[in-house]
């Protein structure tokens, strides 16, 4: 698949650095472009997001696990407390991955097949603890979860839904995942939370007097 | 549509309520913030600063670590952004402590909390400590750690400043329930239908005011704190490995001496004695020869029976230079009454001299028995006996005199590490003291 395109809106250059991307917004006019086949179709135009303070942007780069990756993307998520970010990350293996940054607070995860059909969103209790590979995940957290924005390069298209339930699960040796109910069926993402000094992050935002 | 790479301080704040100026810290991260001079907290992140809450000013405490300080602490760079007051209530008492919360836009947000001049480092647990039990009580695992159930209560905010990145509330409460295995201590906070779990660990005071470079004095720490290092904590054990290393150093030496002792007889002779024989009872022994260096033994073995005997000796050396003076008295009784047979003493006995110099020796023996006694006998009184002189004999008496004295240590130090550990428990719901926990509720025990 060709990794440059032209906006069907505006007409400026588009280029991709990731080949399965599927949906991003065009740098110049903000028109939200999704990928069918070879086409890129304007379905819709970017808000600004608002002003947040991730250390993390666009072309950040770090490490997990022996891997390297760069942020090529991110969507920006709201709820009832607060917002955070999940950063669409693009690995050296050409793999994707999500670091998710909650007040500064870390986890990388993972798309997972999901091993067992979910009950539905208003059926699953905080408490229910699932096996996952050799962990066993139990529900901590039961959020409603409103998108906000994205930017960059997405490997699906985001949801049109309003708000969502978002599950998140733990370990007894703090791996997490999260049942996220946007699609149907839920999506499973599973990971681990990491510190900021083992992500080794580099191209970070500055912030005036630090 | 990048984000701007550089994120700028955030402007002040205009109190809405007052007119005062509200500095902010951290960044968009902020959700409510404290108007400090009328007690109103709002939110920054709303366009019209919604006001919060207004709360009793009252409560107002002045923080230890002022608000913007910042201070490398533990590997990273922070600055003290907000500052709580959380109170527990315990038999109509208040018992609060001081939560400080620490901020460095990447690393993300660290709380140091102050008891009593204890303070603790406190971190987000990401893990799932599971529950368990210890010897019948509460108590939860986390990264291969046991923590036992200290307290349980519920915690009420009394006061805050500065700025939080959740919505903070003055009254407030959560039910708290801390679980500690010295120096860590783990926290479960239930709001709700949550739990939040987060690690403290405690810190000098000391290492806080040199990682904030503060000025001001550092205030005592009172009291046992509930995870405050026990300064017994190992030493138990090692001063009761030393004790058994000694004893058995020590017995090593004594079986060194008891085996290298020559233990020599140079002396043996058979007498009798008759108090009734009329003049002199005292006598000279044949010379003997006391050769090399130790101790020098005289042992008595007599025929006694229900009767008693004096001896009065004398170890002499032949040339006169060197003379040992001794008494022995030597009694054996025996019967039989309502419980049995019994028996009072011992027929023979021996004295120890313990340096003796080499040369040649006699003994001077004056023996005597109940005068009176022996006039009203039939026969008078009398005895056979045999003198026996050893040359180096082994002795074990040093053993069992130092056994006490080494065991002073250990004891002395096991009794003061569990005063100490007492002491710590007293605070908690378990304590026997009158400690702040008296109230636990029953159930706890089930």
């Amino acid at each position: 698949m060709s990794r440059a395109a032209n906006c069907p809106a505006c007409g400026a250059p588009v280029t991709f650095a990731w080949s399965s991307a599927v949906q991003t917004a065009c740098p110049f006019c903000k028109a939200v472009l999704v990928r069918h086949d070879v086409d890129l179709a304007k379905v819709g135009e970017v808000a600004d997001l608002p002003p947040d303070s991730s250390p993390i942007q666009i072309m950040t780069e770090g490490v997990f696990d022996n891997r390297r990756f760069t942020v090529i993307g991110r969507i920006r998520y709201e709820w009832e407390q607060g917002n955070w970010n999940e950063w669409h990350l693009l690995f050296n293996d050409q793999t994707s991955g999500w670091l998710s940054d909650s007040q500064a607070d870390y986890a990388v995860s993972f798309l997972t097949a999901a091993p067992v059909a979910f009950p539905a969103a208003g059926e699953l209790p905080v408490g229910r603890v699932f096996q996952f590979g050799e962990s066993q995940f139990q529900v901590t957290h039961l959020t409603q979860v409103r998108y906000v924005g994205f930017e960059g390069e997405l490997p699906f298209t985001t949801t049109d839904q309003e708000s969502f339930l978002s599950a998140d699960l733990r370990t007894v040796d703090a791996r997490f995942a999260t049942i996220d109910y946007s699609e149907n069926p839920p999506l499973l993402f599973t990971g681990r939370f990491a510190t900021f000094e083992e992500l080794k992050l580099t191209n970070l935002r500055e912030f005036e007097g630090w | 549509m990048v984000a701007a790479s550089r994120v700028p301080v955030p402007a002040a704040l205009n109190c809405p309520n007052c007119g005062g100026v509200i500095e902010l810290r951290g960044f968009s991260h902020t959700r409510s913030a404290v108007c400090i001079q009328c007690c109103t907290i709002l939110d920054p992140s709303t366009p019209d600063l919604k006001i919060l809450q207004q709360f009793d000013e009252r409560m107002r405490v002045a923080p230890l670590i002022p608000l913007g300080t910042r201070g490398t602490f533990r590997g990273a760079k922070y600055e003290v952004i907000g500052f709580q007051v959380r109170t527990i209530y315990v038999d109509g008492t208040a018992y609060s402590w001081h939560e400080y919360l620490l901020f460095n836009p990447f690393a993300g947000f660290r709380y140091l909390t102050q008891y009593d001049g204890h303070w603790s480092d406190v971190q987000t647990v990401h893990g799932l400590p599971t529950y368990t039990q210890v010897a019948g009580r509460k108590a939860v695992q986390y990264g291969g750690r046991t923590y036992r159930h200290f307290q349980n209560a519920t915690a009420e905010t009394t006061f805050v400043m500065g700025e939080f990145p959740w919505a903070v509330q003055v009254g407030e409460e959560n039910t708290v329930d801390d679980y500690i295995d010295p120096p860590n201590m783990l926290s479960s906070e239930r709001t709700g239908g949550e739990i939040n779990w987060s690690l403290g660990t405690y810190v000098a005071g000391a290492e806080i005011w040199q990682a904030f470079q503060l000025k001001s004095p550092l205030p005592p720490a009172r009291g046992v704190f509930s995870t405050q290092p026990s300064p017994f904590a190992g030493k138990v054990g090692k001063a009761w490995k030393t004790f058994l290393w000694l004893c058995v150093a020590w017995a090593a030496l004594m079986a060194f001496f008891v085996f290298s002792a020559s233990n020599k007889e140079i002396f043996r002779s058979r007498y009798h004695f008759s108090q009734s024989t009329p003049g002199e009872h005292s006598f000279v022994t044949d010379v003997f020869n006391v050769e090399g260096h130790g101790n020098v033994e005289v042992e008595l073995r007599t025929d006694l029976s229900n009767n008693w005997a004096y001896f009065n000796l004398a170890l002499l050396r032949e040339d006169g230079a060197q003379g040992f003076d001794f008494g022995r008295e030597i009694s054996y009784y025996k019967g039989r009454d309502s419980d049995g047979d019994w028996t009072e003493g011992k027929a023979q006995d021996s004295v120890v001299l313990p340096r003796v110099p080499a040369g040649r020796y006699y003994l001077r023996i004056e023996p005597e028995m109940d005068a009176q006694a022996s006039a009203q006998a039939a026969a008078g009184m009398a005895m056979s006996y045999e003198v026996v002189v050893r040359r180096d004999v082994p002795t074990s008496w040093l053993f069992w005199l130092a056994l006490p004295l080494l065991i002073i240590p250990p004891v002395v130090t096991s009794v003061r590490a569990a005063g100490f550990e007492t002491q710590r428990w007293a605070e908690s719901d378990y304590g026997t003291g009158s400690g702040s926990g008296s109230s636990s509720d029953g159930d706890d025990d089930e």
